[in-house]
């Protein structure tokens, strides 16, 4: 039987994870991409335009990244709790 | 000089027959290796993949004949507004990864119609489901068999409709006998193909233009002519001399490119051929990796698609803007002959006008040409030309073989198991998965051969019905334990209503005399974007009429208590 306070307690840290994780994945994406575009565009980095890099380029790497982060957590977290059977 | 293009399209060609040949034996040699025994093996592969089969699985399974040939080419007619595709497709994986697939990994059924049906504890509820999940497929298979047809004819010379056949034939034979057992390890051979194919001409034509070998870098380096200028500003520069907006800038509003990329978003995280592949892993840690390893390699083809699209488009317009007509190269008179490219002398001066103003432009490019003709345009050897028609056919065929699995799953398991005939056995049960997947396979060529009308309109907006359906749904059946079955199917049904109704007036312009103008979108959202609202829509109404109905008997909240919590998996059939 699984114990419920564990459950409860586990499940209280994976939604704080998963909170800052896709408040990242905002701001990379809709933020740095879309809403603060032309502002990040006066910044050049070689020949990219920034805003137009991360729309193009940038926020997909971050995504990849963001994935792996949340798999390492998790299989921490899950160790903590004892779910990693 | 007839000779000599004879020679060279013959060149072409035995190559194309060569790698074509190569793999599709490939495809049939895994299948027949591959066969499945048992319903589980034929809708979740037995659930014991590898986390990185799984992945490779997956990212052919995701990019389709869509990513693969016509990707680059939007991209590179949008410039900045092509965006939406590149961080639409790839940041719904986040939400997928971190959102739903350990959890449907949990609880371990073979269907999303499954988990609806049992989460809502309602028959209702799985029929609107398997509803939603048939229209989302089949709008998408279509629009795959389809492009098999046209690499085929573009590629081989043979008629579209004998490659839609042709296509179909293989599609069969692998899916139906290996179910998604079968179609897992071709898709992990297809990934190979195709990611081969889209990166090796990338990589010729980046040295070409920037000396750097990587794309995704070469693209915002200075170009190798000396000048010092970086290659991004002398396409802007380009872009504004013909009358378009800057390339780097695009001219979607903002409002429509944040809607079109959240509607992407969702809908690629709430498409059931993407979600089903996570059933088919071992243990809920192998689906949150698995879904790591195909984002990255997904992300490797779609960080190297806008490389393409910049190369491609200033490659084009160096080459024909403003040339006479009489000295265009091979390649343009070889398009021209397929009705892709088509130029018209308006003025009469033997020059190729190409501009932004319709009325003076003489050029029309179709935009699959960036990615099917790129290699000519650079010059490459013929077996590059040839590996672009072999990754293309891998790339539809991956897809296609995915949806026809979940559609055959759909009919049944969902429908004749759980509804119909929950007598029938396990052999019986085998038996009809395979001949809905026959069914299925006709259906899709079918509509390959007919496209109607309205198909092409429609596949883009497949996310926009998933995002509006099954996305809300999930989402609130595992973070919210009071969502009870009356909140779903309302909130499901209110969802797709409205995202229907918006896509018929506004795309298909069905409910008036003409097409409504752009002015007329509300909050001047596209059809594109509108499911990002329609979701909404659905999150509203599911949580209204959630709270003025009973909550889920305890068995249900227990349901939702369990899938949180990684371990006690139910067992998987080793490979």
């Amino acid at each position: 039987m699984i114990d419920k306070k564990n459950a409860k307690a586990y499940w209280k840290e994976n939604i704080k994870y998963l909170t800052w994780l896709l408040i990242i994945w905002f701001i990379v994406s809709f933020g740095a991409g879309i809403l603060f575009k032309d502002a990040l565009n006066s910044i050049k980095i070689g020949g990219f335009k920034l805003g137009f890099w991360f729309a193009q380029q940038g926020s997909m790497y971050v995504f990849a990244i963001l994935i792996f982060v949340y798999v390492r957590l998790m299989n921490k977290l899950d160790k903590k709790y004892g779910y990693d059977a | 000089m007839m000779h000599s293009l004879l020679a060279e399209g013959m060149g072409v060609q035995n190559w194309t027959y060569i790698l074509v040949g190569i793999t599709f034996t490939l495809y049939i040699g895994i299948a027949i290796w591959s066969r499945a025994g048992s319903t589980k093996e034929f809708y979740v592969a037995g659930g014991g993949v590898s986390p990185l089969a799984n992945g490779m699985a997956t990212a052919a399974d995701w990019m389709s004949a869509a990513s693969f040939i016509s990707m680059a080419g939007i991209i590179s007619f949008a410039g900045y507004d092509g965006a939406v595709y590149l961080m639409g497709w790839t940041g719904g994986y986040v939400l997928l990864a971190l959102l739903l697939a350990p959890y449907l990994r949990k609880f371990g059924k073979f269907t999303v119609p499954d988990f609806i049906g049992d989460r809502y504890y309602s028959k209702t509820a799985r029929i609107v489901a398997v509803f939603c999940a048939l229209l989302v497929s089949f709008t998408y298979v279509a629009g795959q068999m389809r492009g098999v047809g046209i690499v085929f004819s573009r590629f081989l010379e043979v008629d579209i409709n004998t490659g839609v056949i042709i296509g179909m034939l293989i599609v069969l034979f692998y899916a139906v006998l290996g179910g998604m057992k079968g179609i897992t390890y071709t898709q992990v051979a297809q990934y190979c193909v195709l990611i081969f194919a889209f990166m090796v001409p990338a990589i010729f034509i980046s040295i070409q233009m920037t000396g750097n070998p990587i794309p995704q870098l070469g693209f915002g380096g200075e170009l190798t002519d000396g000048s010092g200028t970086y290659l991004l500003d002398k396409l802007d520069g380009l872009s504004t001399q013909l009358g378009f907006s800057e390339y780097t800038e695009g001219s979607k509003s903002l409002i429509d490119v944040f809607a079109i990329t959240l509607a992407l978003m969702v809908g690629t995280a709430g498409l059931p051929h993407v979600i089903v592949r996570f059933f088919t892993v071992k243990r809920v840690k192998d689906a949150r990796k698995s879904a790591g390893i195909a984002l990255l390699l997904i992300v490797l083809l779609y960080s190297t698609a806008p490389a393409v699209a910049v190369f491609a488009r200033t490659n084009m317009i160096e080459t024909v803007s403003n040339k006479p007509y009489a000295g265009v190269p091979d390649w343009f008179t070889k398009w021209e002959t397929t009705g892709l490219i088509s130029f018209t002398d308006k003025n009469n001066d033997g020059l190729i006008k190409y501009v932004a103003n319709k009325e003076q432009n003489e050029l029309i490019v179709d935009r699959d040409i960036m990615v099917l003709a790129n290699p000519e345009i650079a010059n490459l050897p013929d077996w590059v030309i040839a590996l672009v028609a072999a990754g293309g056919l891998a790339a539809a065929l991956s897809t296609a073989a995915g949806l026809l699995l979940v559609i055959s799953a759909s009919v049944s398991h969902d429908l004749i198991k759980k509804i119909i005939n929950p007598k029938i056995s396990e052999k019986g049960e085998l038996i009809a998965a395979r001949l809905s997947a026959v069914g299925a396979v006709c259906v899709a060529g079918y509509f390959g051969i007919n496209p109607p009308g309205f198909v092409a309109a429609v596949v883009a907006l497949a996310f926009g019905l998933a995002a509006a359906s099954f996305f809300p749904a999930i989402i609130l059946g595992i973070f919210y334990k009071r969502m009870n079955k009356e909140g779903a199917i309302a909130g499901m049904v209110a969802g797709i209503t409205a995202m229907l109704l918006y896509m018929i007036k506004y795309k298909l312009g069905w409910f008036d005399e003409t097409l409504p103008d752009k002015s007329e979108w509300w909050f001047g959202i596209s059809p594109e974007g509108f499911g990002s609202i329609a979701m909404l829509l659905n999150f509203i109404v599911s949580i209204v009429i959630m709270k003025f109905t009973p909550a889920p008997p305890k068995d249900v909240q227990d349901i939702v208590e369990n899938i949180r919590i990684p371990i006690g998996v139910g067992k998987a059939i080793k490979h």
